[in-house]
């Protein structure tokens, strides 16, 4: 039994009991007994910005609307007038020139943070962020490291139709010299975001727009200006023994709502909250499958080639022997989002969904 | 002389003239070389960077600079210093035989992949790098051997790199495309075309951004090369609008060869006349004799100084030609052999040779000496990257990252980076 990496430790130091209140609060109506602060993720990826900005005078943001419009879903608010157009820019729609001039720029030793306005567009500018950003480091030999943060929603919104719903983690997460976060909760969103800004290297930051408006408990330490959260290392969302889920971003609600429902029928779900996609966090995975010989894994976006592949397959390398049943894949529908409302419900994962491949997962064995 | 941009091209045939007004006669210099003459004082030489006027001759001067050195009593100014001169010529000659020994390499087996050579383009290398300082960036694309060069990079190191060699510049890794130098500011070596303008606009953002709001003292320049294939690409318009829209310390620099691999650039272009388009953008445009390192350098010298001043960027067109194929797998069979006997007669060295020779700056002799000193250079350099080792096997996983943590965690639980034993073996990560 492998039985190692002290998942407390793995969740940034936080103690158990803070971890239960955290976990009952994100299941339920998020408002629970007085002593804990709350806050959105949009005001932690806000303050993470401003308190980094306000530490080094190299970080920058660019990006559309970030500025006069405080930003195209308010996650720059009020930077603009803290800092000056000087380090806030407005830029033209111009995805592939603004992207390169903020490579270019960290290739001459400033700290960009540049905003998608939703991943979609960065395809635009693919070429720089694979090409000039990732590759770089490797290509100098070490002389010219990349350290920019490229930042927006990624994946489905509500009803914003298939060429604004993909979600890109795959992608970036197969391009060696990139490191890929996904934050679920307003802490995650504190925390990677403050990671990623610091690190040497480039990131992608994949956040969701409608985790945005959505509050969390967050903890004091997690306000600390200081506070930074390991890129690399999963968060066992909720401790569980008879199967594993693992998932990243908004799914991850899904997957605590879901074990929520697994419970009642007897069912203990772990639910691992990625946090980082790439590097993925590969120990804690297989030492969860390990203990629970299960495997569900939950994502949004397209199932081919998608992120759940990839961990089954590292399941299935590191721990088979350990699995009682087939691994489950839980992806987004192989089709491109469509509009109608009930139609997009069927292309993205449910609760429901969720709770059957775990079902399914339990009872084959059984 | 042949000022005008169409009348160079024997492609144009007959085609009509595309000139609004014919250029401006001059009498033929008294040397063959195409230097400064007469055509410096045109009095609004300074108006026709901006769009409205009607165009003249399209090579623009630098008149304080011809005044200074005019000699009273002769058509000819002298531009450079003898040391100047010297020092253009060598780093000429070593661009060329850097670059035929490359060729040389290729078809003995030592060096590999795709090369793409740079003979005949010399003149716009050194007319603008050899202006620079060594915190100035520069930034290229696929035929960058000869702007690393230019820039400070040792013949050793790039002849190594190019061989795949752990001494090469980028220790091996990068390649005859991607030749990086941190030291040298050399920002790289892209292969996809367009893909510097927006990385050496970014250099030049850094510029301004150290001097604005990290209050240092910056007047670094970015010099951007591309070609005239580029000029078709939506970056570079996207990079011409923010440069001008930011007012960056950049100059972005068209080495107009007339071919993108086998594409003629009138066949690709709807108006082929891209210095017209930094006017559109609002900053000016200047088309240039590439050929001609002196006219090239004075060009360079008025855009850089503007940049230092903080005015702003500058688009310069680059009329040159390249004496071999695309790369070394290029046959070069679209391309009229009448065409490339007339740029062949126009070689920047032989000029720049000649210029010098018939001003009394150097003599034969003197430049016979530099010849021969870059020859051991280069044999010297290949030499150095026969012997160096090749990377070894545990290089394969490094430099991935700068922080190293992004190979994520290892089956005991730490950083896999933290295992001393993490780079050797076979390359499971």
């Amino acid at each position: 039994m492998w039985g190692i990496l002290g998942r407390r430790a793995v969740d940034g130091g936080f103690s158990a009991s803070s971890l239960r209140r955290m976990r009952s609060g994100l299941v339920s109506a998020r408002s629970y007994a007085a002593g804990s602060k709350e806050m959105t993720v949009r005001d932690a990826l806000n303050s993470a910005i401003d308190e980094e900005m306000s530490a080094d005078p190299k970080v920058f943001v660019m990006g559309e609307e970030v500025g006069q419009y405080q930003g195209a879903y308010k996650i720059t608010k009020g930077l603009l007038e803290k800092y000056g157009p000087e380090r806030v820019y407005d830029t033209p729609i111009t995805e592939a020139g603004f992207t390169g001039i903020g490579v270019g720029a960290a290739y001459a030793g400033l700290k960009p943070v540049v905003e998608f306005m939703t991943f979609n567009f960065s395809m635009q500018a693919i070429d720089h962020i694979i090409n000039s950003a990732a590759k770089s480091n490797y290509m100098s030999a070490g002389q010219i490291n990349v350290p920019i943060v490229f930042r927006g929603p990624n994946g489905a919104a509500a009803g914003v139709g298939a060429q604004h719903s993909q979600c890109y983690a795959a992608w970036y997460a197969s391009v060696p010299g990139l490191k890929v976060l996904a934050p679920y909760s307003a802490e995650d969103a504190r925390g990677l975001l403050k990671a990623a800004i610091r690190d040497p290297d480039p990131v992608v930051f994949l956040e969701n727009e409608l985790l945005y408006g959505e509050s969390f408990p967050i903890s004091e330490e997690a306000l600390d200006s200081s506070f930074c959260l390991p890129i690399g290392k999963a968060k066992i969302e909720r401790e569980g023994k008879d199967v594993t889920i693992t998932t990243f971003s908004k799914m991850v609600g899904f997957a605590l709502k879901a074990a929520e429902k697994l419970a009642e029928e007897g069912i203990s779900a772990e639910v691992i909250n990625l946090r980082s996609i790439r590097p993925l966090d590969r120990a804690t995975i297989n030492a969860s499958v390990r203990k629970t010989s299960r495997l569900v894994t939950v994502e949004e976006g397209f199932p081919q080639h998608g992120v759940c592949a990839e961990i089954c397959a590292s399941v299935v390398e590191e721990s088979f022997s350990y699995l009682d049943a087939p691994v489950e894949r839980i992806a987004g529908a192989d089709v491109p989002m469509p509009y109608a409302a009930n139609l997009e419900r069927l292309a993205l994962p449910q609760v429901e969904d969720i709770v059957r491949a775990a079902k399914r997962a339990c009872f084959r064995s059984k | 002389m042949a000022t005008s941009f169409s009348a160079t091209l024997p492609l144009h045939g007959s085609q009509e003239n595309r000139l609004l007004l014919p250029p401006i006669r001059l009498a033929p210099p008294p040397s063959s070389f195409l230097g400064f003459t007469r055509s410096l004082t045109i009095p609004s030489s300074r108006r026709l960077y901006h769009a409205h006027a009607a165009r003249r001759s399209p090579v623009v001067g630098v008149q304080e600079v011809v005044k200074e050195k005019k000699v009273t009593n002769s058509l000819v100014c002298i531009l450079i210093t003898k040391e100047e001169g010297l020092v253009l010529y060598e780093d000429m000659i070593l661009g060329r035989s850097f670059e035929d020994m490359c060729a040389q390499m290729y078809y003995r087996g030592k060096m590999f992949g795709f090369v793409h050579l740079y003979n005949g383009q010399e003149a716009v290398s050194t007319g603008f790098i050899k202006l620079l300082t060594q915190s100035d960036s520069v930034v290229s694309t696929y035929r960058d051997h000869v702007h690393a060069l230019s820039k400070g990079v040792s013949a050793r190191a790039v002849m190594s790199e190019l061989f795949g060699k752990v001494t090469g510049c980028c220790r091996g890794q990068g390649g005859s495309m991607h030749m990086f130098s941190k030291e040298h500011n050399m920002l790289g070596g892209f292969a996809f075309i367009g893909e510097g303008i927006p990385v050496a606009t970014g250099a030049a953002f850094t510029s301004k951004y150290k001097r604005e709001v990290l209050k240092q003292d910056c007047e670094d320049v970015t010099v951007a090369f591309f070609g005239d294939g580029t000029c078709n690409n939506g970056q570079f318009y996207e990079c011409l609008n923010m440069a001008a829209l930011y007012k960056l310390p950049i100059i972005f620099v068209v080495e107009n060869n007339l071919w993108a691999i086998g594409m003629s650039h009138l066949r690709s272009t709807s108006d082929p006349e891209i210095w017209k388009k930094g006017p559109a953008f609002g900053m000016p445009g200047v088309h240039v004799d590439g050929m001609d390192v002196l006219k090239v350098r004075e060009v360079a010298k008025e855009a850089v100084t503007r940049a230092r001043r903080g005015e702003g960027p500058t688009l310069v067109e680059c009329e040159t030609y390249r004496f071999r194929g695309h790369s070394l797998a290029d046959p070069d069979e679209l391309r009229d052999a009448a065409e490339k006997a007339k740029y062949a007669a126009r070689d920047p060295i032989t000029a720049l040779k000649k210029y010098l020779v018939e001003n009394k700056l150097a003599s034969e002799g003197e430049l016979k000496t530099i010849e021969k000193k870059i020859d051991e250079l280069v044999e010297e350099a290949v030499e150095f990257a026969d012997a160096s080792p090749q990377p070894g096997r545990s290089q394969l996983l490094e430099n991935v990252f700068a922080d190293p943590k992004g190979f994520g965690i290892g089956p005991d639980g730490r950083y896999r980076c933290e295992d001393p034993k993490f780079t050797q073996g076979t390359a499971q990560v």
